[in-house]
């Protein structure tokens, strides 16, 4: 079993075309690593084993029927098993979003992202835990109790992907969706050691994605390598008729690169992503990642990007204030959680003030105040100019260098509770991962080295809108030339 | 304009109660404690955006270039009444329910 359970998406997708695995014994074999290690790592809020088995059984009767018909060709993810995390829809599946709101509420259709995965052939095994609504950067938020960080259980998996990253993380599947507002698939990806996407905004459909901070939301992927993400990124992406921001430009699609693509890129390192109270470690481990690129024939340059202390006030103006007008349609009247009320008026706030959590609450009511009569030019508005300038940064950086080079976070793996109590130092863990969210430029992370506690070192690389594919190759390089991204936690 | 965001500003309970009555969220007294607390530290570190020159720069609402795209105006099936309402906590023969607006 644990054979299976180390197998990347491609090598899993080797198998099932060569008929040496099952999509059934795939998607068993994640199913026992998740009864034998969930109480450990609680990376699921929904499990849909019964169905994710009925699937499983028809992707081999498919591929078996296929056999007769060799010419046909079959859904190029056939058999996979994968997770989705609990902020985008499966039709007839509890979508909670980490929230007491949604407990109960069974979206009656599927994110555009998912069933282009399901028409691909993926086998989906549950939906994994979040932050409520995707707000938080620790998974502590969710109302449906903590994930643990498979490399150090006393510590979080980061957030808002947490499940997923986790789950990908414990081998309890070789791959899985998350979503990325601020920073919540790279930075899961960077505690748990795994490599997830972050799209540009407008490449993968947010339709059946529950609305946070509709200017940033995107969906992306978490995998154990950059292949793998791209694998399931290529199938997700392109334009959607469902979702007016996604972009109606032909996909180029990504070729496993020649080592030779190495050589001349330019990569920029910002000095704003080196900050004197960040673990050294982090630091090291970055620096030295980008020296191995480097002897792969990059080329490494200092940039700036000026404007990179202020993403943190004005992300937590934006999104909040996004945020609060998304939320309002929990209610308590079409769907959800409903309170008791005597009148419409106390339905509304008793709905909301019991069926949200603190941070919810919190992040609504920063939002309501930067929109309010007032104060809306004084916060909204010059946050929104001042993500002009951050978004001109990223501009005027990509005619220096190709790609950018940064921490994903200050810190590895920090441990459950120490950031509860104090929002302010919760929200400074994205102070790396949130100008990408307001200039819309895709980024990815993964693994680059370990600190001195066994907590894995993540880096992340962006690069120029619709350039994804830069970013799959310059991470495959990486990879094909070190093996951190092989390493398996002991659980 | 931008001259009421002074530096180690705190909200005022009465302004908490007024942020929240916007929101339509019922807070305990020490939700109220607290959220005064940790949103004034938040909009305080937030004053920090006033220090930059913004004069004549254009705000960003989106990071795609803007443009509007229409489709056709074409009648389409939209889910059945039924599947709308299975989600609805109070569902009341083919409507949504609530308590009473009026008297």
């Amino acid at each position: 079993m644990d054979e299976l359970l180390s197998l990347t998406v491609r090598q899993a997708l080797f198998a099932l075309q060569h008929g040496s695995v099952s999509s059934e014994e795939l998607t068993r074999a994640c199913l026992e690593q998740i009864e034998r290690l969930e109480g450990k790592i609680h990376a699921f809020i929904t499990l849909t084993a019964e169905q994710a088995l009925r699937h499983a059984q028809a992707a081999d009767a498919r591929r078996l029927a296929a056999r007769r018909h060799p010419d046909e060709p079959l859904p190029p993810l056939l058999g996979l098993p994968i997770a989705v995390k609990d902020v985008l829809t499966v039709a007839g599946v509890r979508c909670t979003c980490g929230s007491r709101i949604l407990e109960n509420f069974i979206p009656p259709f599927t994110a555009t992202a998912v069933q282009r995965l399901l028409d691909a052939g993926v086998v989906i095994i549950g939906k994994t835990n979040t932050d409520e609504f995707a707000m938080g950067s620790s998974t502590e938020n969710s109302a449906y109790g903590v994930t643990f960080n498979p490399w150090d259980t006393s510590r979080v998996p980061g957030g808002s992907s947490g499940g997923s990253a986790a789950a990908v993380a414990a081998r309890m599947v070789p791959a899985a969706l998350g979503t990325d507002t601020g920073g919540s698939v790279r930075q899961p990806a960077a505690f748990c050691g795994v490599t997830g996407i972050k799209p540009t905004y407008g490449r993968v459909s947010r339709y059946g994605l529950v609305a946070y901070g509709s200017s940033l939301d995107t969906a992306g992927v978490l995998a154990r390598t950059a292949e793998d993400a791209a694998i399931l990124f290529w199938q997700m992406a392109g334009f959607d008729p469902l979702d007016a921001t996604t972009v109606d430009q032909p996909l180029a699609g990504w070729q496993i690169p020649q080592p030779e693509q190495l050589s001349g890129l330019r990569i920029g390192i910002p000095r704003e992503y080196f900050l004197p109270g960040m673990q050294p470690e982090v630091e090291e481990k970055v620096r030295s990642a980008i020296q191995t690129l480097a002897g792969m024939g990059a080329t490494v340059q200092e940039i700036s990007l000026p404007h990179t202390e202020y993403a943190l006030p004005v992300y937590y103006l934006i999104a909040p204030a996004e945020a609060s007008a998304n939320l309002a349609r929990y209610d308590g009247v079409r769907f959800g959680y409903r309170a008791e009320a005597e009148t419409l008026a106390e339905l509304f706030n008793n709905t909301r003030s019991a069926g949200f959590g603190a941070e919810v609450k919190r992040r609504i009511m920063l939002g309501t105040y930067a929109l309010s009569a007032g104060y809306y030019d004084a916060y909204y508005g010059q946050a929104q100019k001042v993500r002009t300038l951050i978004r001109q940064d990223f501009e005027e950086a990509f005619r220096q260098v190709d790609v950018i080079a940064a921490p994903v976070a200050p810190t590895t793996a920090f441990r459950i509770g120490e950031h509860t109590d104090d929002p302010l130092a919760m929200y400074l863990e994205d102070v790396f991962t949130l100008p990408v969210n307001l200039a819309g430029v895709p980024g990815l992370a993964f693994p680059v080295g370990f600190d001195r506690q066994g907590l894995p070192v993540g880096m992340q690389i962006m690069a120029p809108h619709f350039r994804e594919e830069l970013l799959f190759s310059v991470a495959f390089l990486y990879q094909q030339n070190t093996a951190w991204h092989l390493r398996t936690p002991s659980l | 304009m931008q001259s009421i965001i002074i530096r180690g500003m705190t909200l005022t309970i009465e302004e908490v109660e007024h942020i929240a009555e916007l929101a339509r969220l019922h807070l305990t007294e020490e939700e109220k404690v607290r959220f005064r607390e940790q949103l004034s530290a938040i909009l305080d570190y937030a004053a920090r955006l006033q220090q930059v020159e913004t004069e004549g720069i254009p705000p960003t609402s989106s990071v795609l270039p803007p443009r509007s795209r229409l489709r056709e105006d074409e009648p389409r099936p939209s889910l059945p009444r039924e599947v709308i309402l299975a989600n609805a906590p109070h569902p009341y023969q083919g409507y949504f329910r609530v308590p009473p607006v009026l008297e």
